[in-house]
């Protein structure tokens, strides 16, 4: 009863919305309308939905009484080989959206039809890791923003596709890569780098949307002199890694930029890098004007399992606490104060044997079975983590955080390596321990307050699909077998499915064009889009 | 100084060689040091199937072996790593998640690590083929549900080739102990895995039993055949129970069944078929 009633308020809003002459078609994308993205359901302007990362849409034409009779409504098919891990925007009735070796296109979100597509000249020297792969755009302005595999920052033009400036941020050739979707905040973006394959000093930056200049670099290994630099032997800091491949969020009350980062390098070898290796695979609170770092939390010191910590940190406001919370690639759900950094709670919500102890601030911290060694060692989770980058969902309806999980463990082997600039530096190997132990793959709805997983849902086979929560009661994600899937976000019971014959590396999203909602995923080299009938 | 320029001679050269034919050989054939960087690359990219020193993991084929099942000679390794093996769990360079894309140089660096690593006079089979042919198709029962050129039964892998990529003491440890690592079958293009040999039993509402393996699966639907090579394709939330087992439907062959001497005539079969 209270959930209808909430329901019916949430219609409410949206009909205003739509009815009072919505916003002019193509109208600027403001930073305000960013803040305030919550009044317009209708639009998917940032990775994640908002800035607090909840992936949550306001919409609840869709909902759990009339789930079950979804259609699709269109498909667009990018031709692109490889993994699509894109999220889309829509603003105003159009999507945006990107796929595989740097491609970007706009299309009309009720027909799926192309208003224009763009695609950048790859060099033949790349260096790609995992794939040639963009999860998506940031929107500002009149402009879309892409980070290319070429380390390139380039603005289009929203209306055309045209090149309004185009930045070379860092050197490719030496493994410097964008994958990331970037982050509009006031009229800077802000993206990170990755690399953390190949032994990049990992970087946060931003720049004027307007020119393209760049406003501030946070190098998240600190060169010498700076604070946390001590965490690093030698000069084993210059190829730290610490890569920051995934995106932020942002607090508007405080203007910070809450951002994850990666692994060190060399990924599986901690020889050679005794410390903590500050920032790897840490949190990091900054200045939106200025890229300071106010507080940073680091989740895995001295890494040897390649578990960045990269998952998209979630802004929670909750019991008069001001909340962020991420479900971590090492197996363990962070609930952090997002004032000051201090742990709250780390509780496992996978398979983990690497901690079987807390620090005094409650930190999990490795046990010394866990250090990789040449034979090699079974630890979980394994290297691909218990979660990874697929984006996770906040529903303040369940005040249930949603995350693709998986079990599994390797066989984490280490061996020296040196170190050579442009080529892979993992300093490692790891192997499936996979006798009689399948994968196991899940959704699983976890309570913030306790960190109990309150739900869960066994996939056939783990999968790398994103989570997607509505104000219709209902849950979307994908998975490996190409199924797109609605669940009851109160019970995580599937109440309908669609084949879309491609595995789901993708997070999907909601919006609405006249008056009617649909739901949006990429799987396997198409983008599908599917509403009531 | 003249070795210095030397050095850079031949630098250039084979960056020339790179360039102009790379599809015909590998410019770094026989060097040492490609070699030894290879041995890094190889762990990173190859290592997680075809287990270190290229001996073959269970998943992935042992390349130590001078014969190869899909390439011979250096162009054609080069190809297959570049590009995959459609319709096997054979990626392309640097499109599966698993280690990273790798340049040209670095497929040629790998390739002269594998043949460095090959064993060249490698030991005969042990056993009798034209023996392990006929008891391959007799008494051990083995071709009522497997298949070796275009003969034999359905419900197991097609054994044709697997002569030519796994290991010999690979293939014993499958018959011997068929559950501890249940075979791939069937694999689709963008997903992470290929399916497993895994054993089924599903109950329809009408109460009928079906027994035998899965084709495919995921959440919703089922494609099993059953032990009488019939096809069943089936909606999971119409049937009456599901249960699935990691322990396989193929018999346990131990030394009381299939004495070691049988055993290595069927792999001498399989070896010399596997090798054509």
């Amino acid at each position: 009863m209270k959930r209808v009633g909430s329901q019916t308020i949430a219609s409410g809003i949206v009909l205003i919305v739509l009815l009072s002459g919505i916003l002019p078609a193509h109208a600027q994308v403001t930073f305000e309308r960013l803040v305030n993205s919550a009044k317009e359901p209708q639009n998917w302007m940032t990775y994640s939905g908002d800035y607090s990362g909840k992936r949550f849409s306001g919409l609840d034409q869709i909902n759990t009484t009339n789930a079950g009779s979804l259609v699709a409504k269109w498909v667009y098919q990018t031709a692109a080989t490889g993994k699509l891990e894109t999220t889309p925007l829509v603003v105003d009735g159009i999507l945006y959206a990107t796929a595989q070796d740097n491609r970007a296109f706009a299309l009309d979100a009720r027909t799926g039809r192309p208003i224009w597509m763009y695609q950048r000249q790859i060099p033949g020297d790349i260096r790609p890791c995992c794939g040639r792969v963009n999860r998506g755009l940031a929107i500002l302005g009149n402009k879309v923003f892409l980070g290319t595999l070429d380390a390139h920052v380039i603005a289009l033009d929203a209306k055309t596709g045209n090149v309004v400036w185009d930045v070379a941020a860092a050197d490719y050739r030496i493994g410097h890569s964008f994958t990331v979707a970037p982050l509009a905040v006031k009229n800077l973006i802000v993206i990170g780098v990755s690399g953390g394959e190949y032994g990049v000093r990992g970087f946060i930056d931003a720049y004027d949307a307007d020119t393209g200049a760049r406003k501030w670099r946070f190098y998240t290994v600190p060169g010498p002199g700076e604070p946390g630099h001590e965490t690093w032997e030698g000069d084993s800091w210059k190829v730290g890694g610490a890569p920051a491949w995934n995106t932020g969020t942002y607090d508007a009350a405080t203007n910070q930029i809450f951002w994850p980062t990666g692994n060190p390098s060399p990924s599986n070898r901690g020889e050679g890098r005794a410390g903590d290796n500050l920032y790897s695979n840490s949190l990091l609170a900054l200045d939106a004007d200025t890229g300071k770092l106010k507080w940073y939390f680091q989740f895995t010191r001295h890494d040897e399992h390649d578990w960045d910590a990269t998952q998209v940190p979630v802004i929670v406001d909750a019991g008069g606490k001001h909340l962020i919370a991420q479900a971590n690639r090492n197996g363990f759900f962070y609930v952090i104060d997002r004032t000051n950094g201090k742990l709250i709670s780390a509780t496992a919500y996978g398979k983990t044997t690497w901690s079987d102890a807390k620090d005094a601030d409650g930190r999990p911290v490795a046990n010394q079975k866990a250090s990789p060694t040449l034979e090699g060692r079974r630890v979980c989770p394994g290297a691909l983590g218990t979660t990874n980058f697929m984006a996770p969902a906040y529903d303040p309806q369940t005040s249930l955080f949603y995350v693709t999980a998986r079990d599994q463990c390797d066989i984490f082997s280490t061996a020296p390596q040196p170190y050579e600039a442009g080529h892979a530096f993992y300093g490692s190997a790891y192997f499936p321990s996979e006798e009689a132990e399948p994968y196991l793959g899940f959704l699983k709805a976890i309570d913030p307050a306790t960190g109990e997983v309150k739900w869960k849902f066994q996939h056939t086979s783990p999968t790398w699909s994103g989570v997607l929560s509505t104000a219709g009661g209902l849950v979307f994600s994908g998975d490996a077998e190409g199924n797109f899937i609605a669940f009851d976000a109160a019970s995580l019971k599937p109440l309908w499915h669609f084949q879309m014959g491609g595995a789901v590396y993708a997070a999907p999203i909601a919006f609405a064009v006249d008056r009617r909602e649909y739901v949006a995923i990429a799987a396997g080299s198409a983008v599908y889009a599917f509403g009531l009938p | 100084m003249f070795r210095r320029l030397c050095v850079g001679f031949v630098g250039l050269l084979l960056l020339g060689t790179a360039a102009y034919t790379a599809d015909d050989r590998n410019p770094l054939a026989g060097d040492a040091k490609a070699a030894k960087a290879g041995e890094y690359e190889f762990r990173i990219n190859c290592a997680l199937c075809h287990g270190l020193g290229a001996r073959g993991g269970g998943r992935g084929p042992d390349l130590t072996r001078a014969q190869k099942k899909h390439a011979h000679s250096d162009a054609d390794v080069f190809q297959v790593i570049s590009n995959g093996i459609a319709g096997t769990a054979m990626p392309a360079n640097g499109t599966n998640g698993q280690g990273v894309g790798m340049t040209d140089e670095e497929i040629w660096q790998i390739i002269t690590y594998i043949r460095s690593q090959e064993v060249k006079a490698a030991a005969g089979p042990m056993g009798k083929a034209a023996r392990g042919k006929d008891l391959f198709y007799g008494d051990a029962n083995c071709s009522l549900c497997h298949m070796v050129e275009g003969k034999g039964g359905r419900l197991g892998p097609d054994l044709t080739g697997v002569g030519g990529s796994r290991t010999r003491e690979a293939i014993i440890d499958s018959v011997r102990n068929p559950s501890r690592r249940l075979a791939w079958g069937l694999t689709e293009a963008t997903k992470e895995f290929p399916q497993e040999y895994e054993s089924v039993t599903a109950v329809t509402a009408d109460g009928k039993e079906i027994k035998g393996v899965t084709l495919n699966e995921d959440s919703f639907s089922v494609q099993i055949m059953d032990v009488n090579e019939q096809i069943h394709l089936l909606e999971k939330d119409k049937l009456r129970s599901f249960q699935k087992s990691r322990e396989s439907a193929m018999p346990k062959y131990d030394a009381a069944v299939l004495s070691d001497k049988d055993l290595e005539d069927i792999v001498a079969f399989l070896i010399s078929v596997g090798a054509k």
